[in-house]
């Protein structure tokens, strides 16, 4: 019996409809605990080399965790994993609400989708009950539409997966949606849904997870809910929900404003958390078992129609927001509402909706290209615009809808200087010109540039920002591993970041969920071992090396100075970031060039993976 | 008296705990399906989460044709095993959708107010009653 798993993997094949079910390896289960993990694992061990991101070799690794669906607070979370069409690399993308528990309860832990269906179709999974359905119906439609529809054809029990337009259109950075507001974002799992002719993944479970000892967890889930609830941050979190972050990123001058052509956005206030509490919040909405609610499920007007969207969360308003210099938390909403819609990542969408706009500043778009339209910062319409021609691949927006990197080779003049990337993927909320430790925490991300993995702005803030210290290298790589730990056990990690919940209680937790004796380190080590697999992935794949390591060329010159800036002609140092990242390689054990070293790869249990 | 189950809705977060912490108290089952609340909304038009308790209304007791749903001293509804013959007209009888019918389970189930969802509630959403 494997405790704390649904303990069986259900392996779709779209192409030929061949659909089994196996036993989760209970060797995997101890290496790569669960949802990111297995995505990890698992892609490493079944993909072909060289195998085209949207061409039907590719698989979807859909993954729950372990902790997913028990009474731990936060344990909504859920894994969507595959190639990466962004950046060629192994993409994941977390999500939460609710979908993770619910396969669980299905009976699996993970769903491996294979092949390419001949038409549109969405995979029907109701306990025992797998079937590939027919979606001409909802085909073409949004995201909260085919959300909408499914729940109402199917029942509301029924947890989905959806992709809008932009998914189907093959839109490198679109992104997944659950639960008509949560998003598994990143790394374009949009398009690898679309690219499988898969528009809709809905799952009902009523099957009960075993749990090896019961009275234990359950002692474990009072005291943890008792002191997240306890915690001083608890009500400010609760009521803020991430936007609470906009003012202090703005004080400290980290907030991606312009196309990160600066740290601080003058209009600032009128996007913050405040201002999305007081005019256009509804209510609260929280993932599976989370006692904050950070969500805030908003309503806002636009042209006389009443809309409603998720958010915006803080990288929305960091991106949509300040980054293409929306100055009302309405236009943040309307642009956080079209984008999800369509299903765009905002992170990417944002960045790509500045980048152009600072191209059109500059003269590499032009109204030629544009139709006449013209495209300016802070401008909703412009945003709309953008989006709208990205998501169905019309005119500019199709050269747009591969992402900043690829359309910065295509439009060239200084704008790869300018094309906000690391890897392929773009740069998320936190403006890095004066954060060498957030600078390489972004540089060396898994899957491209993602704070997800690495939250280490608050260590620059907090020690010194012009520092490129051996304890810089350090922070980032406990983050790396810390961080994804809780993507592998599918636990939001703000219970720990936000309320500050003791990571170790989860090693005690899966030890009396799973039987096996687990410690914090122990499942570090798990977490450091899916690292050095991405890297691997990333090294047969594309040659990743060194080179790779570095952040965009814009933060290593000068941000724009502006009054209220404190990082105001703030930039990185060359030097010594390239000295920092060879600390990080050595202290990862990896060489000069980034590669993970064969003592390394024997030491995580990696032997296999050795060439 | 009656003792009840209250939620103030107007707090919910929609986010099942009360709903898994019940099934854990009342089966040890680690499946909040067999919980014995229910928090819904209407998204995307959402106006807030419904929380769906048991109110011991009774209507399930009426509509019982075997009286297998005695109320307690404390005005507690409770299922009596030993008398159901799982007809279920008690499930679709509930106006609240809270008694419940699970595959696992022979016989319908329902709250009895034991109270052990309350701690569970980040947003102090739940309380035990009396009215």
């Amino acid at each position: 019996m494997l405790y704390g798993y649904a303990g069986r993997i259900l392996r779709v094949n779209l192409s030929t409809g061949v659909i089994s079910k196996e036993p989760t390896c209970p060797e995997m289960a101890r290496k790569f605990l669960g949802g990111h993990g297995f995505a990890v694992y698992i892609l490493s061990k079944e993909l072909k080399r060289g195998v085209d991101p949207l061409g039907p070799e590719n698989k979807l690794v859909l993954a729950s965790g372990p902790i997913s669906g028990t009474l731990t607070p936060c344990s909504g979370k859920f894994t969507v994993g595959a190639k990466s069409p962004a950046t060629g690399l192994i993409g994941t993308s977390n999500v939460g609400g609710h979908i993770g528990p619910e396969l669980k309860l299905a009976g699996y832990d993970a769903v491996i989708v294979e092949g390419r269906a001949p038409y549109p179709v969405y995979l029907y999974i109701e306990d025992e009950k797998v079937e590939v359905r027919p979606a001409f119906k909802y085909w073409g439609k949004e995201c909260s539409e085919v959300e909408r529809e499914l729940k109402e054809d199917l029942g509301e029990e029924f947890q989905c997966l959806v992709i809008g337009p932009a998914g189907e259109n093959l839109v490198k950075f679109s992104c997944v949606r659950h639960d008509f507001g949560r998003e598994a974002g990143r790394t374009g799992m949009g398009a690898v849904f679309g690219s499988k002719n898969l528009k809709a993944v809905a799952v009902r479970g009523t099957r009960t997870v075993p749990v090896y000892d019961k009275k234990r967890c359950m002692e474990l889930s009072r005291e943890m809910y008792a002191k997240v609830k306890a915690n001083e941050l608890f009500p400010e979190f609760s009521k803020y929900g991430t936007s609470m972050v906009t003012n202090w990123t703005n004080e400290v001058g980290v907030f991606p404003t312009k196309n990160f052509s600066r740290g601080y956005f003058e209009s600032y206030k009128e996007i913050n958390g405040d201002a999305l509490v007081s005019r256009i919040l509804v209510h609260n909405k929280g993932c599976f078992a989370c006692p904050m609610g950070c969500g805030k499920y908003s309503r806002f007007e636009f042209k006389g129609k009443t809309s409603y969207v998720e958010g915006p969360e803080y990288e929305t308003i960091a991106l949509c927001g300040g980054n293409v210099m929306l100055s009302s938390i309405e236009d943040v909403a309307r642009a956080n509402y079209i984008l999800d819609n369509l299903g765009l990542d905002t992170i990417s969408g944002g960045n790509v909706i500045a980048f152009a706009v600072e191209c059109f500043e500059k003269g590499l778009i032009t109204r030629h290209d544009t139709g006449g339209f013209e495209l300016r910062w802070g401008d909703i319409e412009t945003v709309e615009w953008l989006a709208r021609k990205i998501a169905y691949k019309e005119g500019i927006g199709a050269l747009l809808a591969e992402g900043v990197k690829k359309a910065a080779e295509v439009l060239g003049g200084d704008s790869e200087k300018f094309a906000m990337h690391v890897k392929g993927l773009e740069i998320s909320g936190y403006d890095s010109h004066w954060a060498p430790c957030m600078a390489l925490a972004y540089a060396t991300c898994d899957i491209g540039a993602h704070h997800n993995r690495a939250w280490a702005i608050t260590y620059d803030i907090q020690t010194d920002r012009d520092a490129y210290g051996e304890d810089k290298a350090e922070r980032v790589i406990f983050l790396q591993h810390a961080r994804p730990m809780f993507d592998m056990l599918s636990n939001c990690r703000l219970s720990w970041v936000e309320t500050g919940l003791d990571p170790r209680y989860f090693a005690e937790f899966m030890t009396a969920l799973t039987g096996v004796p687990y410690t914090y380190e122990e499942l570090l080590k798990c977490a450091e071992r899916a690292w050095n697999l991405t890297r691997l992935f990333g090294i047969k794949e594309l040659g990743l090396s060194r080179k790779d390591d570095y952040p965009p060329e814009r933060w290593f010159t000068p941000q724009e100075e502006v009054p209220g800036n404190v990082a105001s002609g703030k930039h990185l140092d060359r030097a010594k970031y390239d000295q920092l990242l060879s600390t990080y390689y050595r202290k990862r054990g990896w060489d000069e060039n980034g590669r993970p070293t064969p003592e390394k790869l024997r030491e995580l249990g990696l032997e296999e993976f050795i060439e | 008296m009656v003792k009840w189950l209250k939620a103030d809705s107007s707090k919910c977060v929609g986010c099942n705990a009360c709903r898994l912490a019940c099934a854990l108290a009342k089966f040890g089952d680690n499946n909040h399906k067999k919980g014995r609340l229910v928090p819904r909304a209407n998204f995307p038009e959402s106006k807030g989460y419904k929380v769906n308790t048991c109110t011991q209304c009774g209507i399930c007791a009426q509509k019982c044709p075997v009286g297998a749903i005695p109320q307690r001293e404390d005005g507690v509804y409770v299922v009596d095993e030993s008398k159901c013959i799982s007809c279920f007209i008690c499930v679709d009888a509930c106006p609240f959708g809270v008694m419940i019918r699970h595959p696992e389970h022979k016989h319908p189930f329902k709250c009895d107010v034991c109270g052990a969802c309350v701690p569970f509630c980040g947003q102090d959403v739940l309380s035990v009653n009396t009215r």
